[in-house]
């Protein structure tokens, strides 16, 4: 089948970062609601599972049996999922411009249900690993090659669902689920050292029996790496601890607002200027 | 559009209401209020205090506050906990995490063992807006209704909420609280010296039909009467604001001197408000009834005006519904 978009090489694969973090302003600043902070943060993961040829897709046939799946289990950050397919050719730029407008197939959060390429409905968190662990066993069972990679927020880790999850893909030992931890040290009511500290993941999940890398998930070469080491894993399922910054790429524009989570925030027209020429 | 500008609706417009505070912020403000005056109240939160308000409790009381992190299941257990050793635990969260996410430990940890919990749900409805449908609670009032041993409250403005607030804190048991997201219109002006568990308000009377609603449903319930008024058809309107235990004593009566009965809530059609009213129609005094509501799906993301109008909850289905059962 189809692989969306060539392989990107590093370079091209930063620019597309860029590109993705410019469409996530845009259209939050728009909808004048939004995460773009948690989106902000995830981006380098997201950009090289859908262009460093880490996916089987084909935006024309979303539905391909045989393709790779991308569970966005910290739901509120779907600007940078809704950017990335925007890249990739699912729909246009132009359409995800109606984020979270009345009508709009570009929900605040991702459903399945109403946009053919969501591979999950999620939005209340813990729960996408739980459903990549199905989606992953399902496939197998098929003997279809597929892999499933799922995104949990930090503070998402608190819900205890999702250690449940942990436990059971190492029981099915499913190589084909990759847990990403999108760790950028933020929640909704402050950082996660003062909310809920469940640092040190990576011993945490290996001690579950999982094959654990822990990585600076804002930078394109050691994403790509982890991916590509995490595809070699053929015995257990496999986690990234991606340690990243809350709103990477417009970090000045938050310091300056005095607020390094900005959870929840879309930033106003003003803001979106300056941060748009950090990003250009 | 003022209302909605404002971060509200356009609700109570007809009816000449002011706009008023959000029912979640009344909470805030209600609760810490009564800080002093009752020491063993304690919060627990699952990292959303600055969204159902909490918070303002929080902060002024900082060691009675704890914040379990994303995890409500465990934040309702730890509130039956708490409860055990004599505290009256408030455990908040968005009305569909708390009652959809952590349903068995609140069966088990708080309504079963009829421990002092307060479950306060915010965010019910579908007025939240452009966040969308996972974080609407619209099947909370059916669930909450469906456990024994559980007061469950809908007040309609700032000052009932506070009037409720006050309530459920001198109630000895698990009660829950609804509460939305928007701006709402005040319905009682300052204060609410009304307000009893278990026993409606009549906000308008009227002899030819009458309207049960809950929530911010009680404005377009108001507007609608104006409209009604303008036909010539004298509206009743009742707030319910406690749904359970219902005001039987109400309801009959207003089945007997109106015959014929509208419920809106901003709720599924199943197991919410109109079930619940319908039981005890069909038991006492039937009489024909109609339902506004959210019906029997999922809404979408999008501004909470266009939402309400989009799904129906409006004063004009409201008029359109007694219409049909006044033909
Ligand atoms: C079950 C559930 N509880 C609460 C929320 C409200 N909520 C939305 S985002 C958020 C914080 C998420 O923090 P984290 O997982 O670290 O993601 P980040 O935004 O930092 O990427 C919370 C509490 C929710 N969406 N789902
Ligand atoms: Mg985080």
């Amino acid at each position: 089948m189809a692989v969306s978009a060539k392989k990107l090489g590093l370079d091209e694969l930063k620019d597309k970062a860029k590109a993705i973090r410019r469409h996530i302003i845009d259209i939050t600043t728009e909808a004048a609601s939004g995460h773009p902070s948690s989106s902000l943060s995830a981006t380098e993961v997201v950009t090289a599972l859908f262009f460093g040829g880490f996916m089987k897709l084909d935006p024309k046939n979303p539905t391909a049996k045989e393709r790779d799946r991308f569970v966005l289990s910290k739901g509120h950050a779907v600007p940078v999922l809704y950017a990335a397919m925007a890249e990739a050719g699912f729909f246009s730029v132009k359409d995800i411009m109606s984020l979270r407008k009345l009508g709009s197939v570009y929900e605040g959060h991702p459903n399945m249900a109403r946009l053919p390429g969501i591979e999950a409905s999620t939005g209340s968190l813990g729960q996408g690993l739980s459903f990549g662990l199905g989606q992953a066993l399902g496939v197998r069972m098929d003997k279809i090659d597929s892999h499933v990679y799922v995104m949990t927020g930090d503070g998402e880790m608190g819900e205890g669902q999702v250690w449940e999850a942990i436990a059971a893909a190492e029981k099915y030992k499913t190589s084909n689920l990759t847990l990403i931890i999108d760790q950028n040290g933020y929640q909704q009511t402050g950082s996660t050292k003062e909310v809920l500290d469940l640092t040190a993941f990576g011993p945490k999940v290996e001690a579950f029996g999982w094959h654990v890398q822990t990585i600076n998930g804002n930078d394109m070469g050691e994403v790509v790496k982890a991916l590509e080491a995490a595809r070699k894993i053929t015995d257990r399922p496999t986690c990234i601890v991606s340690q990243t910054k809350k709103g990477f790429g417009i970090l000045p524009v938050l310091e300056k607002e005095k607020d390094l989570n900005y959870h929840g925030k879309p930033l106003s027209k003003k803001l979106a200027e300056e941060a748009l020429a950090l990003l250009s | 559009m003022a209302g909605a500008a404002a971060g509200g609706t356009t609700l109570g417009e007809k009816a000449g209401l002011k706009m008023g505070q959000a029912t979640r912020d009344a909470f805030g403000d209600a609760l810490r209020d009564l800080g002093d005056e009752f020491p063993e109240i304690v919060t627990v939160d699952g990292d959303v205090g600055n969204s159902t308000r909490t918070e303002v409790f929080a902060k002024k009381y900082p060691n009675r506050a704890v914040n379990v992190g994303i995890a409500e299941s465990n934040m309702v257990s730890v509130a039956g906990g708490l409860a055990s050793t004599g505290k009256t635990a408030v455990t908040a969260s968005f009305a569909c995490f708390l009652m959809n996410n952590a349903f068995d430990q609140i069966r088990m940890s708080v309504a079963f063992p009829k421990l002092n919990v307060k479950l306060v749900g915010s965010h019910a409805g579908i007025s939240i807006g452009e966040d969308g449908p996972s974080q609407m609670g619209i099947e909370d009032v059916s669930l909450a209704c469906s456990l024994p041993n559980v007061v469950v409250m809908v007040p309609s403005d700032a000052a009932s909420t506070k009037a409720a607030v006050r309530a459920m804190i001198e109630h000895k048991g698990p009660t829950y609280l609804r509460l939305g997201r928007p701006k709402v219109p005040m319905i009682y002006g300052d204060s609410c010296k009304d307000f009893k568990i278990g026993k409606s308000i009549t906000v308008r009377d009227g002899g030819d039909v009458t309207i049960i609603a809950n929530g911010l449903m009680v404005s377009a319930a108001l507007d609608a009467a104006k409209d009604l008024e303008d036909a010539g058809i004298q509206a009743r309107v009742i707030d319910m604001h406690t749904v359970k235990p219902i005001d039987r004593d109400a309801i009959v009566k207003a089945a007997k001197e109106t015959g014929a009965i509208v419920v809106a809530e901003e709720h599924l059609h199943h197991g919410g408000l109109g079930s619940v009213v319908a039981q005890v129609v069909s038991e006492t005094h039937p009489v024909r009834m109609a339902y506004v509501d959210v019906g029997d799906c999922y809404a979408e993301s999008g501004d909470p005006d266009g939402l309400l109008q989009k799904y129906g909850l409006t004063a004009e289905n409201i008029v359109k519904a007694v219409k049909s059962l006044k033909k």
